[in-house]
Formats: structure tokens, C-alpha cells, sequence
């Protein structure tokens, strides 16, 4: 009888990160809902880098063991995870969605003839049946989701669906190493590298003014640049704009580019997916204008303008230029 | 080299989506639809690929009749033929059946490289690409930023988190998820219009016991977010008065003018 709340705790280089801390909040809910015990499975190659988590309360640790995962490949990953799962045995496996576990969270879930439920929000395990959150439609709708309840059931969590920091603590967890079988290896992994240092870092900007599709057009940046000087801002963007090379990629936010926290951000034309919200959400005072009343990007913003942008644009910046005299 | 590019059709991103009477979905009737962002890269790529080494790019789409629009549109920028796997139930089915369809409508076809884009604009689950590649026996790589296909074996470039890149060797055959901006994406050109109307649409129906098997994930209920934020709204439709009462409200609450 298949048993218990695995959680896939992640580490990269013998470190681990917020997010590993934020499946083990998620795992340890679960586990309280259902009143089930909550196992946490590291990858490594000896038991050592396991001792790190021992603190956290959960019921045991397994280290699962291979020196094919010294360094990450998503066949290494699945096979070690698959036999992992297999000999504990548990009604669902927990991890958080990284850009690691979405390489090989999938795969692991076909050796079991299943999908996982991927990149929840939230979840709700009152009365007995659990309920996912995920956003869909890039954000514009949410949807609820249940498994067949056949286990296991594969669920990954965005990054701040749960807080790191309500990871509980316990007395020490004991540590089990478990050897397994690795197959063939079929990819072969050059070491992590970043391109050449950022020639804009916005991350120390107060005031950033960032465009997106809503933009329309090369020739139009102007515009917005314009009400970027009034402000005393620098401009930024979504990745559509980099990737269509209006912007240099050096100004893009996001998951795949920068992560910015100014006083003040205004999105123009930014419907707000979730690769581009969870680089600025932290912004002081966040300030949309969409033409869409439903774009995500309001549910995050102190103030909001449903209209278009190029109506906002010309007007902001005079009545900017005006105020500061 | 022969290149299979699967491609899904999604709902515009300008459209204003409404939720169906169920609350299951969302009201297709009138809604307009495009190309999958990634998934258009993911054609771009396979075609520059075609270029410089040689080969076939064969185009792969599941879905209703209206996903014609999305493989006409592939075969007039440059793919080689087509294959629409019909299906009227795409939005029920999840990410391991939609795998095991496409699986057996291409498997037959030999591949050397199978791309797609990273994740739908609509589920967005992330997943087809790497069940199928498993159900295939292939190798894959996720979120690939640039692919150099001019030795033995393959090397891609993937995306990692905030700037980190890392290259991958592996061998072909293999399966590829293509993240957005690898490339810029070419216009179909009147020519290539017009030569697309004698190219091959190959329909074929979705193998039975994947498409009708019990999901092992179900879609309850599809709702707007709730929010987390009480937010201003200003103009009230005016976006010029708006923007006015923007400037006040940033100098005199926010106090960051």
C-alpha cells in the first residue's frame, strides 16, 4: 500500500536553495493534511551533502546514490528518481519547479504512465480530496486540478507558492543511503557558464519604465523612453521585446533576465506572465497600463490604467515634467 | 537530416478570454487562435537547420479542423509536409495521452531531430515534449537557446536560471524543447504561399486507447485569479485622464516624484 509525501530536495554543487526549502514547506503541509509522513530524497553521491537537511522535520532522509549524479543529466536524474520512488513507495512525490526539475520531472512521471501536475500555486487538501491551483493562459486564469488519485501523483510548485522560511524544523532526521542503478547516460553536460557581465544592471534602478508586446513597434521606444527620462527612470523590458531585438537582452525581466526591486515600476503594455512577474513583484509601487482589464499584470499593481498606452504615454510624461517643474 | 517540428495551436494572446457555462474551459466559439509562441521558433530553427545541412522539416499539429491555419502557415514559411492528427478533445487530454498520440503518429517517421517549444501558451504544462521523448527512446534537451548540428554529434545551448547557460553533447536522434528569442522568425513570403498549396497534409486519427485513457489529471473547474492586491484604478476608461490623475497620485501617495 503505497504510503507517505516524498519530497525531491534539490541541490546544485553540494548547495541547496530556497526553492528545495519552499517543497519542503509544501511536503510537510501536505503531509499534515493527510496525516501522512513525509520522506525527503536529495540526489547526491555520498550521504555527507544529505546531513545539511537533517534539521528539518520530516520523517527520514534518503540519499539516494550514484556517482552518475555527481553532475545533473535528466537521464541520471530520472532513472535514480525512478528507482527511488519505486522502493519507497509513496502516495505522492513533491517538487518544486525549477528549470532542473521541469527537465526531468516529466520523464521520471512516463516511467510511471503518468504526467505530473505541474507548476501549482496553491493546494487545498480539505475534506479528504486535494485540489491544485496552476495558472493558465499565461496567467490570465487559474484552474483547479485533481489526479486520478492513483499514486504516485507527480506535483511540482512555482517558486513562492510556498515560504522557504515555514519549512519546520524537527530533531534531526536520520539519513539512509540508498544505492541504485543508473543506466546509460546519453547527454553529456560543459560546465554552467554566463554570457559576458551585464552592461546595464537594474537592479539598482529606482525607477524603471519596462515595455512589452504592447509596445507594437521598434520606432515607438521613444515614447516610452521619453517618459523614462521625465521620471528620472531607465528602461526596461519583457522578453518579447528582447527576443524580437528592439532591446538589448541586458534590459530584459524576469526569470531569464534580471530580477529588479525599484521604488517605482510601470509596465506599459505588459500583460504580466508569470516569467516576467516574479522578476519585479517586489517593485515598491508597481503601476500598470493595458488595454486588457483582465491582464494579470493588474493583479499586482497599486495602480492601473485600462486603456492604451500611447494615449498614457504623452500625457504621463508632460504632467511628470510639469509636477517636477 | 530529417526534422519533425510539433505544433500547437493556441488562443491569440490579445484575445479577452471568457469562461465556458461549465466553468470547465474556456468559450472557444469565437475565439481566434495562433501559433504557439515557442513552437514558432521552434519551426524558425529546424528551417535555418534545413538550410545549412540539408533535409526535410516535417510539421506536426494535433487538434480540430482549424489547426490547418497553423500548418498551412509552417508549410508556406518552408516546412516540407505535414501531418494533422485529428483530435477534438485536445484541452481534456493531458500532457502523457497527448504524448502517447503523437508518439504513434510520428514514431513511423524515423526522426533525426523531433523540436518543440518549451511549454504551450495555453496549459502551459511543459511536459509533451520530454514524455514523448521518452516514450521514443530519445535523448532531449529543455529550453535549447541554440543548436549546432554540424558535427557527429549534436551540441545545444540550454537556458538555465537568471543568465546561466550550459552546453549539451548528445547524439542524434534526439528531441529538442526550443525556448522563445533563438532566432528571429521569417515572414512567409507570396512564393512560398503559393507553393505550400501543393505540399502534403497527411491526416491521420489519434490512436484510440491513448486518446480515450482515464487522464491522470482532470481540470475541475477554471476560474479568474483571485487578487492579491487592491489596485487603483484610474481614467475610468479615459486613459488620458488617467494618466493626469497617475502623475497626482505618484507625487502625492506614492511620493515617488
Amino acid at each position: 500500500m503505497p504510503n507517505g509525501i516524498l519530497v525531491f530536495v534539490e541541490q546544485r554543487e553540494g548547495a541547496f536553495n530556497k526553492t528545495s526549502f519552499e517543497a519542503v514547506a509544501a511536503a510537510q503541509g501536505l503531509g499534515a493534511a493527510l496525516g501522512q509522513p513525509v520522506v525527503a530524497v536529495v540526489l547526491s553521491t555520498d550521504a555527507a551533502q544529505a546531513q545539511e537537511i537533517a534539521g528539518f522535520d520530516v520523517d527520514k532522509i534518503v540519499s539516494v546514490e550514484n556517482p552518475k549524479l555527481n553532475v545533473y543529466t535528466p537521464d541520471a536524474y530520472a532513472d535514480a528518481l525512478e528507482r527511488a520512488v519505486r522502493a519507497l513507495d509513496p502516495q505522492y512525490v513533491i517538487m518544486a519547479h525549477t528549470y532542473l526539475v521541469r527537465d526531468f520531472a516529466p520523464k521520471l512521471a512516463a516511467r510511471f504512465q503518468k504526467d505530473v501536475i505541474s507548476d501549482c500555486v496553491r493546494m487545498n487538501a480539505e475534506g479528504g480530496q486535494v485540489v491544485f491551483a496552476r495558472r493558465i493562459f499565461l496567467g490570465k486564469l487559474d484552474a483547479d486540478v485533481v489526479s486520478s488519485g492513483e499514486p504516485p501523483v507527480f506535483i511540482t510548485f512555482q517558486s513562492g507558492a510556498f515560504r522557504a522560511d515555514q519549512a519546520k524544523k524537527g530533531a534531526g532526521a536520520q539519513v539512509e543511503s540508498l544505492p541504485v542503478e543508473v543506466g546509460d547516460v546519453r547527454m553529456q553536460p560543459e560546465p554552467p557558464f554566463q554570457e559576458v557581465k551585464q552592461a546595464v544592471d537594474l537592479s539598482k534602478a529606482d525607477v524603471i519604465i519596462a515595455i512589452g508586446r504592447g509596445i507594437k513597434g521598434q520606432e515607438h521606444i521613444a515614447l516610452a523612453q521619453a517618459l523614462a527620462d521625465a521620471l528620472g527612470g531607465d528602461l526596461a523590458a519583457s522578453r518579447p521585446i528582447c527576443d524580437a531585438g528592439w532591446l538589448p537582452i541586458d534590459r530584459q525581466i524576469g526569470s531569464s533576465g534580471q530580477t529588479v526591486a525599484p521604488k517605482l515600476y510601470v509596465a506599459l503594455g505588459i500583460s504580466g506572465a508569470i516569467q516576467h512577474l516574479v522578476g519585479m513583484k517586489n517593485s515598491g509601487t508597481i503601476v500598470a497600463v493595458n488595454k486588457d482589464p483582465e491582464a494579470p499584470i493588474f493583479d499586482i499593481a497599486d495602480y492601473g490604467i485600462v486603456g492604451d498606452i500611447f494615449e498614457v504615454m504623452p500625457v504621463l510624461t508632460e504632467e511628470v515634467k510639469k509636477l517636477k517643474g | 537530416m530529417k526534422i519533425i517540428v510539433l505544433m500547437k495551436q493556441v488562443a491569440n494572446k490579445d484575445a479577452i478570454l471568457r469562461i465556458n457555462k461549465e466553468s470547465t474551459w474556456i468559450e472557444e466559439g469565437d475565439l481566434s487562435h495562433e501559433v504557439n509562441e515557442s513552437d514558432g521558433y521552434a519551426l524558425e530553427e529546424a528551417l535555418r537547420l534545413k538550410e545549412k545541412h540539408g533535409g526535410e522539416v516535417v510539421v506536426c499539429s494535433m487538434g480540430p479542423q482549424r489547426v490547418k491555419s497553423v500548418i498551412k502557415d509552417a508549410l508556406a514559411r518552408g516546412a516540407d509536409r505535414a501531418i494533422h492528427v485529428i483530435s477534438d478533445n485536445l484541452n481534456t487530454l493531458a500532457p502523457f495521452e497527448a504524448s502517447r498520440v503523437l508518439a504513434e503518429a510520428i514514431k513511423e517517421e524515423q526522426a533525426d531531430l523531433i523540436m518543440t517549444g518549451l511549454q504551450s501558451d495555453d496549459n502551459g504544462y511543459a511536459q509533451t515534449g520530454v514524455i514523448l521523448a521518452d516514450l521514443l527512446g530519445l535523448p532531449h534537451a529543455t529550453i535549447v537557446i541554440e543548436v549546432d548540428a554540424s558535427g557527429e554529434q549534436l551540441r545545444v545551448k540550454r537556458e538555465l536560471e537568471s543568465g546561466w547557460y550550459q552546453w549539451y553533447a548528445m547524439q542524434k536522434p534526439a528531441l529538442l524543447t526550443i525556448q522563445s528569442g533563438i532566432s528571429q522568425i521569417r515572414y512567409a513570403t507570396l512564393k512560398g504561399i503559393m507553393a505550400a498549396k501543393k505540399k502534403e497534409i497527411k491526416e491521420v486519427a489519434p490512436v484510440t486507447d491513448a486518446a480515450n485513457a482515464p487522464a491522470h489529471q482532470r481540470v475541475t473547474k477554471v476560474y479568474f485569479p483571485l487578487k492579491t492586491k487592491q489596485t487603483q484604478f484610474l481614467g475610468d476608461g479615459d486613459a488620458k485622464a488617467g494618466a493626469a490623475q497617475l502623475a497626482e497620485k505618484l507625487r502625492s501617495e506614492a511620493r515617488v516624484i
